[in-house]
């Protein structure tokens, strides 16, 4: 298997090469044709692991590669670990980013920078599969900065906007606050595990756990609980959980199947991977998994709110997104692991999907992303509307769609876990994602019914030219729609209930949710049939419901509530004031700092007092010194007799 | 009876007027080097009082040798005032102040 495993990584990597450096050789037809072909093969080559795994029952895989340093027993190697988690991530993000490929070639046709984008992409394709191959964390960290770093070239891609280049900044920089703690959590299990190579690190978990650490004096510290929050603080970074979102919401500034591919479907997920592929040494810490719940909670239900008043469609699903990645933390955090791989993989297509429909929206519609000016686009682009139609469903949990099986038993597995003997936090994480589910529906079915249905509110001139998008647009997405309709009914039960991640995912017995779950499990059937009688389906068409009352039947209502509480509405519009706090209070301020230091330590005290002060000075005691030369010959001598007396005068004397 | 110590005084005299001299003439270069000549002549007074009352005559021969270098340096200072003389026509010490700071 391990030529196979090359083939799936180095492929991509050989494209992104061929069409980065020799895109003007090749042209344009060149450079798409071998990147899409290149990451087909990966991804054809990654479905024949899956099905290996999944009906060969072939065992995980762990090879070293290569051993690039060894320094003081600690090995820096590179290899793959193949075991199911492995798998199942390299099919979603292969065929993700197979259907971006080629949706790539309608989207991107008219720009300048087509070879540089399927170059990128390629890249991308490339870090993200050395990032969940990785059978260690040195690996991991590479695919980690590699997968950041391609992010910041495509959300800057139009690098003569500067809305752009602030955003592709910004992504940046908040990115480096998660790696920094992403960094010390690595650190800290070298300190205390000796090894960077996973499977010696999970053997020694409990020998992790048994130690402390005293961060600040006369406070010893769980080492595994530091271990685990820093981490995670990590995958915050990276997965864009509260209060390090800040950069996903702005990366919509990239074109559309980047916004598809790695800020939706793929890369942002990486923390939510990585947190699952550390369960053995999440899961002997019991704060960490907390802190885990409490943000997920938090990003899960108030980065949902911010989605119902966006007016960018790119940007509803953007919070759409950061919601979904919250409801991924909080699996993780209630030790239902299986059940945020799960929600991942369904999430992946179907937010795909619907990135992928705004596109093809934003194409037809000349490039205009605001929702006010579309409406009625249903019977322009039918293609469209269907496809954006199964992936809002799935999205909202609409029975028998992907998004059902995973939302339902996640907060089904919230509701069972063993947080329910901690009040605080389980009355913090299950309403959360209860409500979420709600307003998931509500912001979801207000862009849908404002961009498709209603009156047509675009100029003249646009709408003239409204039509259904060509064909390497519209394949794609029905390539994600199929998934995103029927693949839950086909994996729910092997992925959650079957043991299907084997030693991937490991859950000790007192927190394993899932298993509980699983003696009440009779098929996805009876799943779906008894999904009327949740509170969960009840919340979902109540949001409906409202959306469609809100802004089709009385589209009056929002506008007087917008006028009565403005002071919510504000705080919605600007984002709980996040951005204000970041840009006015740490940039700013950081900026400020550095003026100080510039103007006050350097120019001030180190030119001024140290370095220009010591010339200047010793210039000043010159300058007094100089009234002495008078170079008259007799007051040198008058001076020579002056200093020979008073010698003589200290050896009579004083000698 | 003439002792050493009356040597020792007509010394001293000897030095601090050449001394005077140099730092009270501010005129003529010619002048400050009989001066120095003065103090040279000075010293060797001390080295032959003392050689008498001694009783060692390496302070003679000392002597010597200070006439001999004495000599010398006359010999050159003249020739730098000379050629002093023909760059800036003038040897008043006043106008000598180039090394001034």
């Amino acid at each position: 298997m391990l030529n196979y495993y090359l083939i799936i990584v180095l492929a991509p990597l050989a494209a992104a090469i061929a069409a980065g450096l020799f895109g003007k050789q090749i042209g344009r037809a060149g450079s798409h044709w071998i990147t899409i072909l290149a990451v087909g093969l990966s991804c054809a080559l990654s479905m024949v692991v899956l099905k290996n795994m999944l009906w060969g029952g072939a065992p995980a895989e762990n090879i070293s590669l290569y051993t690039w340093a060894v320094t003081d027993g600690l090995r820096m190697e590179v290899g793959f670990l193949v075991d199911r988690l492995t798998a199942l991530m390299m099919a979603v993000v292969t065929f993700v980013s197979f259907a971006v490929h080629i949706y790539t070639v309608g989207y991107m046709h008219e720009d300048p920078g087509y070879q540089r984008f399927f170059s990128f992409i390629s890249l991308f394709t490339f870090s993200m599969l050395m990032l969940v191959m990785s059978n260690n964390f040195l690996q991991l960290f590479f695919g980690w900065e590699a997968v950041g770093l391609v992010s910041y070239l495509l959300i800057g891609f139009w690098y003569k906007r500067e809305s752009a280049i602030f955003a592709n900044l910004k992504a940046f920089l908040v990115n480096r606050v998660g790696d920094f703690g992403f960094i010390l959590g690595i650190s800290g299990v070298v300190m205390f595990a000796g090894s960077l190579d996973y499977a010696e690190v999970f053997a020694s978990a409990d020998h992790i756990a048994a130690q402390n650490i005293e961060l600040f004096s006369g406070s010893p510290w769980n080492a595994m609980t530091v271990v685990c929050i820093l981490l995670f603080i990590g995958a915050m970074g990276k997965s864009a959980q509260a209060p390090l979102h800040v950069w996903l919401p702005d990366s919509m500034e990239g074109p559309t199947p980047i916004s598809a591919l790695i800020h939706a479907a793929t890369m942002v997920t990486a923390g939510i991977f990585m947190v699952a592929r550390m369960s053995p040494l999440f899961e002997l810490s019991e704060m960490a998994l907390a802190v885990v719940i409490v943000i997920g909670a938090i990003t899960a239900f108030f980065m949902g709110l911010l989605g119902i008043v966006q007016n960018d469609i790119k940007r509803v699903i953007a919070y759409s997104t950061l919601s979904q990645l919250g409801y991924m933390t909080v699996a993780l955090g209630a030790s239902a692991y299986s059940a945020a791989i799960f929600h991942l993989m369904t999430h992946a297509f179907f937010k795909a999907l619907l990135f992928l429909a705004a596109g093809s929206v934003i194409i037809a519609m000349h490039h205009e992303q605001d929702i006010r000016k579309m409406g009625g686009l249903r019977k322009y682009m039918p293609i469209t509307y269907w496809t954006a139609l199964i992936g809002s469903l799935a999205l909202i949990g609409f029975p028998g769609s992907g998004g059902f099986f995973s939302k339902d038993l996640l907060i089904e597995a919230v509701h069972e876990s063993h947080w329910q003997s901690e009040p605080f936090v389980f009355w913090l994480a299950y309403p959360a994602v209860l409500l979420g589910v709600f307003v998931t529906a509500l912001y979801t079915f207000r862009m849908f019914f404002l961009v498709f249905h209603g009156e047509e509110r675009m100029d003249a001139e646009t709408k003239s030219h409204l039509r259904e998008t060509p064909w390497v647009v519209t394949v794609p997405l029905i390539l994600l729609a199929i998934p995103s309709a029927i693949i839950g009914w086909y994996t729910v039960e092997p992925v959650l209930f079957g043991g299907y991640f084997g030693d991937a995912i490991e859950v000790t017995q007192r927190h394993d949710v899932l298993a509980r779950l699983g003696h009440e499990w009779h098929g996805s059937y009876s799943l779906v049939t008894h999904a009327i009688q949740t509170p969960i389906f009840w919340l979902a068409a109540a949001g409906v419901f409202t959306a469609w009352l809100l802004y089709l039947k009385r589209p009056d209502i929002p506008e007087t509530i917008q006028s009565k509480v403005t002071g919510l509405y504000n705080l919605l519009d600007r984002k709980y004031y996040m951005d204000d706090l970041y840009i006015k209070g740490f940039a700013a301020g950081g900026r400020g700092i550095g003026n100080f230091l510039w103007k006050k330590g350097d120019e001030l005290v180190i030119d001024g007092v140290i370095v220009n002060g010591t010339a200047n000075s010793i210039g000043k005691l010159a300058g007094v010194m100089r009234q002495i030369q008078t170079g008259y010959l007799y007051t040198y001598a008058f001076a020579m007799i002056i200093g020979l007396t008073m010698l003589l005068s200290w050896l009579i004397w004083f000698r | 009876m003439i002792g050493l110590e009356h040597y020792l005084t007509l010394s001293a005299m000897l030095f601090v007027l050449s001394i005077a001299g140099i730092v009270i003439n501010r005129r003529n270069l010619i002048l400050l080097l009989m001066c120095i000549e003065l103090m040279l002549l000075a010293v060797n007074f001390n080295f032959i009082a003392f050689s008498r009352h001694l009783g060692d005559e390496t302070g003679q021969v000392f002597v010597f040798f200070i006439l001999t270098v004495a000599a010398a340096e006359a010999a050159i200072g003249l020739a730098i005032l000379v050629v002093l003389f023909r760059n800036r026509r003038s040897i008043n010490v006043q106008e000598l102040n180039t090394m001034k700071g």
